[in-house]
C-alpha cells in the first residue's frame, strides 16, 4: 500500500502543537506504517515537496516569510490542518495586533535591551502588520483549536481521515 | 390569586405554562433546554447574545426567548439547523469583536463563552478578526476589569443594579464602541457607589472581570450566592 504523504509546518508559534504531535507516543510507531512524514521540523527535508496529502500547520501568518510559506504549502497540498490556536484564531502571536510593528520593536529591541540596541534586519524577515490565522490567507480544510489541541485528537484525526471517514464529525473541540 | 396557564407547543410537544413567563422559563419549567449566555437566573432578561434565539411559528424572524412572552397557542422550536447556524454565527461574531485568547485567559477552562463555542461546534470563525486596542482597569484593589474579555451581556450592571441595589456599572457609547462603565465612567478604585461585594465579578461570563491574583485557568466563577439571593427576593414579592 502507498503511504500517505503527511508534512508539518511550525509558522509564528511556540512549536508546542509540534510537542503534543509527539506527545503520541508509542501510536507514532503504528502511524509510521501507513504515513510518511516527508516535511517538517521534525525531519530533514529542505524544501517543501509537491503533492503533499496532509499538511499540519502550526502557527500564525506573522511575516512575509510566513506568507510566502504558507501560499507554497497550500499549492502543494491536498488537505491543508490549521493546528492549534495560534493558527486558527491567531492566539498568543496576534496579541501584538493593536501595536504598531515599528513601535513594538522600538519598544523590545531599542527601550528594553541592555546592550546592542538596535532593530534586527539581517537574516529576519519583516513582520506584517499583524499575525493572522491561516483562514484568512489560503482556504484551510480543517481546523484543529486547542493550546495545544491535546494528541488524542490530533492523532483521531490523522486515523481518521486515513480511514477515509470525516474527521469533522469527531472531532473534539477545545479552545486554550 | 392563581396565574392564568396557556397552552404552549415546545419542539411539537403540548406544553402548559403561565401567563407572562418568557419562552424561556417556560421550556426550563418544563425541562426543554435552550442554550443562553447573557441570561442569569434572577435577573431581568435583556437580549443582549442572541444565543437563545428560537423559531415561532407564524413569526418570520428568529425571537430570543429570554425575552418573548408565551402567547397561547404558540409553537416554538428550540433546535433547527437555521437556528445553529444563527447561534453560532452570533458566538462567532463574539469572538472576532474583542480579543479572546483563551490560552493566556484567566477563566480559560471556566468560561461561558468558550464552553458555549465548543457546544455550538464552532472549530474556527467565518469573519476577520477585529483585534482592537482596548485597555484594562486594575484600579479597584481586589479585582479587574479587561474589556478585551468582555461580550457587554450586562449581567454585572444588572446584578449590580438589582440585587445589590448600587448600579455601578452602565454601558456607554453605542455598537462597536459600547464599554461596561462604572458610575459615571470614572475608575473603578475610584467610584463612590461601589461597595466592593464582588457580585459582578461572580456573575460575568468571560475573564472581563476577576479577581486579582488569579492566574491563567484560576478564575472559577461562583453564582450560587447570587442565585441564592434572587431566588430569596422572589419569595418576598
Amino acid at each position: 500500500m502507498k503511504k500517505v504523504k503527511v508534512a508539518t509546518a511550525w509558522l509564528d508559534g511556540c512549536s508546542g502543537c509540534h510537542m503534543s504531535l509527539l506527545d503520541m507516543d508509542a501510536v507514532i510507531i503504528s502511524l509510521a506504517r501507513k504515513i510518511d512524514i516527508v516535511y517538517g521540523p521534525l525531519v530533514d527535508a529542505q524544501e517543501f515537496p509537491e503533492d503533499v496529502d496532509i499538511t499540519l500547520v502550526e502557527g500564525a501568518v506573522s511575516s512575509q516569510e510566513d506568507l510566502n510559506r504558507i501560499q507554497k504549502i497550500r499549492q502543494r497540498t491536498n488537505l491543508l490542518i490549521a493546528l492549534g490556536d495560534c493558527a486558527v484564531t491567531g492566539n498568543v502571536p496576534a496579541m501584538r495586533n493593536s501595536i504598531p510593528v515599528n513601535k513594538l520593536l522600538q519598544r523590545i529591541y531599542v527601550e528594553g535591551a541592555q546592550e546592542g540596541k538596535t532593530i534586527p534586519t539581517l537574516g529576519v524577515p519583516p513582520l506584517l502588520k499583524h499575525a493572522r490565522p491561516l483562514r484568512e490567507f489560503v482556504k484551510v480544510d480543517l481546523c484543529l483549536p486547542g493550546c495545544p489541541p491535546p494528541a488524542k485528537s490530533i492523532v483521531g484525526v490523522i486515523t481518521n481521515l486515513l480511514e477515509g471517514k470525516k474527521p469533522e464529525a469527531n472531532l473534539t473541540l477545545k479552545f486554550g | 390569586m392563581s396565574q392564568k396557564k396557556l397552552s404552549i407547543r415546545i419542539d411539537g410537544e403540548l406544553i402548559s405554562a403561565l401567563e407572562g413567563q418568557t419562552i424561556l422559563e417556560a421550556a426550563k419549567a418544563n425541562g426543554k433546554y435552550i442554550p443562553t449566555l447573557c441570561a442569569l437566573e434572577g435577573l431581568t432578561p435583556v437580549g443582549a447574545c442572541r444565543i437563545c434565539i428560537v423559531e415561532v411559528s407564524g413569526v418570520g424572524r428568529l425571537l430570543p426567548a429570554c425575552t418573548t412572552p408565551i402567547q397561547e397557542g404558540m409553537s416554538v422550536i428550540t433546535n433547527s439547523p437555521k437556528l445553529t447556524l444563527y447561534r453560532r454565527i452570533s458566538v462567532e461574531l463574539l469572538l472576532v469583536e474583542r480579543n479572546h485568547v483563551c490560552a493566556v485567559c484567566v477563566s480559560n477552562g471556566h468560561c461561558e463563552l468558550q464552553s458555549m463555542a465548543t457546544a455550538l461546534g464552532i472549530s474556527t470563525v467565518r469573519f476577520a478578526y477585529n483585534y482592537p486596542k482596548l485597555p484594562a482597569d486594575l484600579s479597584h484593589p481586589r479585582f479587574v476589569l479587561d474589556h478585551n474579555r468582555c461580550i457587554l451581556c450586562t449581567r454585572c450592571v444588572r446584578v449590580c443594579a438589582e440585587l445589590e441595589g448600587a448600579h455601578v456599572w452602565n454601558i456607554t457609547s453605542r455598537g462597536i464602541h459600547a464599554r461596561v462603565v462604572s458610575d459615571l465612567n470614572q475608575k473603578w478604585g475610584e467610584s463612590a457607589s461601589c461597595t466592593n461585594c464582588g457580585k459582578c465579578v461572580q456573575a460575568c461570563p468571560t475573564g472581563a472581570l476577576a479577581e486579582k491574583g488569579r492566574a491563567v485557568e484560576e478564575m472559577v466563577k461562583k453564582d450560587d450566592s447570587i442565585r441564592s439571593l434572587a431566588h430569596r427576593r422572589e419569595v418576598q414579592a
